[in-house]
């Protein structure tokens, strides 16, 4: 609570909140908010390419679907890929992260090298490979962005149970004959959570964008899907004369990304209070 | 020092080998049939079956193991599935396109993200800082691909001011190669035209992939000013008599980049990712279009070779980075031992 | 009131505050501060932590921290004023030994280019000659090899040999006044010696005066001949050191001096602590810790009040607290 009013007290956080909080009402009313949701799938051809007016604010795009409805009904898988995706790499790497920060030796090593290896790994060429591999689609680019994610929460739950374990009531919870276990999960963990949440945060936010990317480069979601990144892609066979078309799918992008962002930025200028002090 | 930076390419060994292992299991085992993804949808058992026989892919998984490893070793990658060339020249043609276009982008990040920190770390908490942390935030969220095509509708379709696409004009072409970068070959050449032609074609590819950079580096920089100005030194520097100038921009900033080099060892990895993007768009014949090529042509061993070159130059850089952190800070080379 | 000062005083801070601003309001850490140190003199300035020792420090420095103010007063060096121009024209004048020789040289710098840089901003002469300056320097301060550490970085260094290398750095532009912190509170008891008798000599050699801010008694009475006890952003007394230690006036010296582990009888610690600097008692600062409170203590600012030829304390019941 105390962290959360601190948070409402920046501006620029706040905005990001906003943002996040937004998208997220959105993504839940999208069939109620789109002003033609049947446009996730219909198309018209003899609309095809209408520049932003009363009728379609955002215009049309070659199919003649209307851009706005299909901007509203793309937030929810936006959200949807990211969650999983971030759920995933953290069920992946939290657990990784506090075996081998726990105790040193050969498993900690282990886990260690293959975190380095996966993180060694050109990102988006990894996910690429996979997407392609296992038969291109939004469930193996969500894959594909688990298994290339996963290594980032790896590496801060390690370093924060690293510190941890060092610490004073640690020490007491093994005296007084606390399990293993029991002091990661009750203890250690909770203990992690800011570290975690902001990488989560900022994880949603990259997500969203690599996502995006992959979509874009024809490795994620398939048309007719509402997708974003699709969009931008479809749009560049009719530029320069369809400027609508690719501006406000990737402004969506940009905004929902942003809010994550300065959120997470928020968070971590909470939880490193040193970076708060003023300079004297 | 010498041991110090023996001890880190000593360390990027392990990685490499491990990533070795596994773009073998990526390319061989995860696919389930390999013969199968090679061959094609329409291909009969028997083609499939001839595949498997001509690439070793009958053999039992430890021995194509083995084989791998030891063409990787040799820098055999064999031949590319699409071309029918070999997959090492074609990479080593690509790959300097894509040096010079990230390099161009490292270096726009670098000398404008430093400044910016610098700035903004100055003016804590003030306007300045806030539009500079709303932009560092924002570089980091805007899609590449998305700036790269609007980059390209406002100043190659609507103001024409540069060019759309490619890395040279074809009328002018590539100056010989030595280095394999056309900035540095034409000016060797003494070909001002190529020089300023080459300068062209990297503008917008370059800004458009330098974004992410610039913001991590400018958002790195200023929280590292902010610590470093904490520290009992620069009061006593003042007391001391330093100049205001000279105290900022050299005498803090020094110990205020030692995480910003550890970024931009970061980024370089980040910035190979998004030359993919940023390349696809521009046309930019490089690594990049070269992943996306052997993507789309499922070309295993095109693939295969690009993600090992970006992981060994990826390796090469952060131990070069290493090495710029123990020049910057003579401790660091002191603390291994 | 500084009855010793036969001279006009090399620096003197007169009736100086300093405020700061905070959340809880302005912060008054100084409050009509007068002192001063005389030609060739030495002053040791003494207090707990907290009492305002440091922004005293910044203030004749001239790295006064963002939110201070001055609402009043002045700080006269060589006759000029030094706050106005936050010190810039005592630069190279004034020598500084910090407190903390570990964090106060950079870390990725080579010491002796350090040093240099004030040098070359504040001392005539060229790079050559103020590297012969500052190796003489390095062996008048006793730093082993002085030749070679020029080419050192800092943690090539022990503790007492940066010391060593600060004080150098504060003799380099040739000032007429070093300030110094607690120099010796970072080092071990040896090693403290040391330093102080190198400091002592130097200054003595070159007729320096000294401005020596401390918590410990025991170190002021071998480095300074003058002293002033500083309570929560006033002056409690000032007087000859000898003096001051054998018999002081104001009850919290005399309760300071008590818990010196060198000379109390018991370890008599002080009830209570000083007040946070946004929440000052009014009247006499002391006087919520004061044993021998009087009615008009809470009320009224007791002024300093000469004792004989050479002291001054700020309390009217001094007397009695002598005898008492």
């Amino acid at each position: 609570m105390i962290a959360l009013k601190r948070l409402l007290r920046d501006r620029v956080a706040s905005f990001g909140l906003a943002l996040v909080l937004f998208a997220v009402l959105v993504a839940l009313f999208a069939p109620w908010l789109a002003p033609y949701p049947e446009d996730a799938f219909e198309s018209h051809i003899l609309q095809r390419l209408r520049p932003p007016s009363a009728e379609f604010p955002f215009g049309t795009d070659n199919l003649g679907r209307d851009i706005l409805s299909r901007v509203i009904l793309g937030t929810r898988s936006a959200l949807v890929v990211a969650v999983a995706v971030v759920g995933a790499s953290l069920a992946i790497g939290v657990p990784v992260g506090l075996v081998a920060g726990w105790r040193d030796g050969w498993l900690s090593d282990l886990l260690m090298r293959v975190t380095d290896v996966f993180l060694a790994v050109p990102q988006l060429i990894l996910a690429l490979a996979l997407g392609q591999l296992l038969a291109p689609g939004l469930t193996t680019a969500m894959l594909a962005l688990a298994l290339t994610y996963w290594p980032f929460f790896a590496r801060t739950v390690y370093a924060e149970t690293r510190r941890l374990r060092g610490a004073l009531f640690v020490d007491a919870l093994a005296g007084i004959g606390a399990s293993t276990p029991r002091i990661l999960l009750l203890h250690v963990l909770p203990n992690a959570a800011p570290a975690i949440l902001i990488r989560a945060t900022i994880g949603m936010g990259f997500t969203i964008l690599t996502a995006a990317l992959l979509g874009f480069l024809g490795v994620g979601a398939a048309p007719p899907d509402p997708d974003w990144g699709l969009a931008v892609a479809e749009a560049r066979q009719h530029l320069p004369e369809a400027w609508w078309f690719p501006t406000f799918p990737g402004l969506a992008i940009l905004l929902l990304v942003l809010g994550f962002n300065l959120l997470g930025d928020g968070l971590r200028d909470i939880a490193d209070p040193r970076l708060r002090r003023s300079r004297h | 020092m010498a041991r110090y930076v023996l001890r880190r390419v000593l360390l990027a060994l392990p990685a490499l080998f491990g990533l070795v292992l596994l773009t073998f299991v990526l390319t061989r085992v995860i696919p389930g049939d390999p013969a199968a993804a090679l061959a094609g949808d329409s291909a009969t058992p028997a083609q499939i079956a001839e595949i498997r026989v001509k690439y070793g892919l009958d053999r039992p998984i430890l021995e194509q193991a083995l084989v791998h490893i030891r063409q990787v070793l040799t820098g055999d990658f064999g031949r590319s599935i699409f071309s029918g060339r070999p997959v090492t020249e074609e990479i080593a043609q690509r790959l300097p396109a894509t040096l010079e276009l990230t390099f161009a982008a490292l270096f726009l990040a670098t000398v404008i993200g430093i400044p910016l920190g610098l700035v903004a770390a100055l003016n804590h908490n003030g306007p300045v800082d806030q539009l500079v942390r709303l932009l560092s935030v924002g570089g980091l969220a805007i899609a590449s691909f998305w700036l790269a095509l609007m980059l390209q509708l406002v100043f190659a379709m609507d103001l024409d001011i540069l060019p759309l696409r490619g890395r040279v004009d074809v009328d002018l072409g590539l100056p010989p190669t030595v280095t394999g970068l056309a900035t540095i070959d034409s000016l060797l050449a003494g070909r001002f035209d190529q020089f300023r032609d080459a300068i062209w074609h990297l503008v917008l590819p370059a800004v458009t992939l330098c974004l992410p950079g610039l913001a991590s580096i400018a958002r790195f920089t200023r929280s590292g000013m902010l610590e470093a100005l904490q520290k009992d030194f620069v009061l006593y520097a003042r007391a001391a008599g330093y100049g205001s100038f000279r105290l900022y921009t050299i005498y803090v900033l020094r110990n205020a980049v030692t995480a910003t080099v550890t970024q931009i060892g970061l980024l370089f990895g980040a910035l190979i990712s998004g030359a993919v993007a940023v390349e696809a768009i521009y046309d930019w014949p490089g690594l990049g279009t070269y992943a996306v090529q052997a993507i789309v042509t499922a070309d295993y061993k095109a693939l295969l070779a690009v993600t090992l070159v970006v992981g060994v130059v990826y390796a090469v850089v952060n131990v070069l980075v290493d090495l710029a952190q123990a020049l910057i800070d003579p401790r660091v080379a002191e603390d291994v031992r | 009131m500084m009855g010793a000062t036969l001279a006009r005083p090399l620096l003197s801070v007169e009736n100086l505050a300093v405020h700061i601003r905070t959340d809880a309001g302005p912060a008054r850490i100084l409050d009509d501060v007068t002192l001063a140190v005389p030609k060739g003199g030495s002053l040791g300035v003494v207090g707990e932590s907290g009492c305002g020792k440091s922004t005293l420090l910044r203030a004749i420095l001239g790295i006064l921290p963002g939110g201070a103010t001055v609402p009043k007063g002045a700080v006269l060096f060589e006759g000029r004023d030094i706050l106005a121009d936050r010190g810039a024209s005592a630069r190279g004048r004034i020598g500084f030994i910090p407190q903390d020789p570990y964090l106060s040289l950079n870390p990725v710098f080579r010491a002796g280019d350090q040093i240099l840089e004030v040098m070359r901003r504040h001392a005539p002469g060229s790079r050559r000659d103020h590297k012969e300056k500052l190796v003489e320097l390095f062996r008048a301060v006793q730093l082993p090899d002085p030749g070679g550490a020029l080419a050192k970085y800092p943690h090539q260094f022990s503790g007492g040999q940066r010391q060593r290398l600060l004080i150098a750095a504060a003799l380099s532009c040739e000032p007429s006044l070093v300030v110094a912190d607690e120099p010796t509170t970072a080092l071990d008891v040896t090693t403290q010696r040391e330093i102080l008798a190198v400091l002592r000599q130097l200054i003595a050699e070159r007729g320096l005066s000294l401005l020596f801010v401390t918590h410990d008694f025991g170190v002021l009475a071998t480095v300074c001949d003058q002293v002033a006890v500083l309570y929560s952003g006033r002056v409690a007394e000032t007087g000859p050191t000898r003096a001051v230690l054998d018999a002081p006036l104001h009850p919290y010296a005399r309760m300071l001096l008590a818990c010196h582990p060198d000379r109390a009888t018991d370890l008599l610690g002080i009830p209570g602590t000083v007040p946070a600097a946004t929440a000052q008692p009014p009247g006499c600062r002391f006087h919520p810790r004061c044993p021998q409170i009087h009615s008009g203590c809470p009320i009224e600012v007791p002024p300093m009040l000469p004792v004989g030829e050479a002291r001054a304390v700020a309390c009217p019941w001094h007397g009695e607290a002598a005898r008492g």
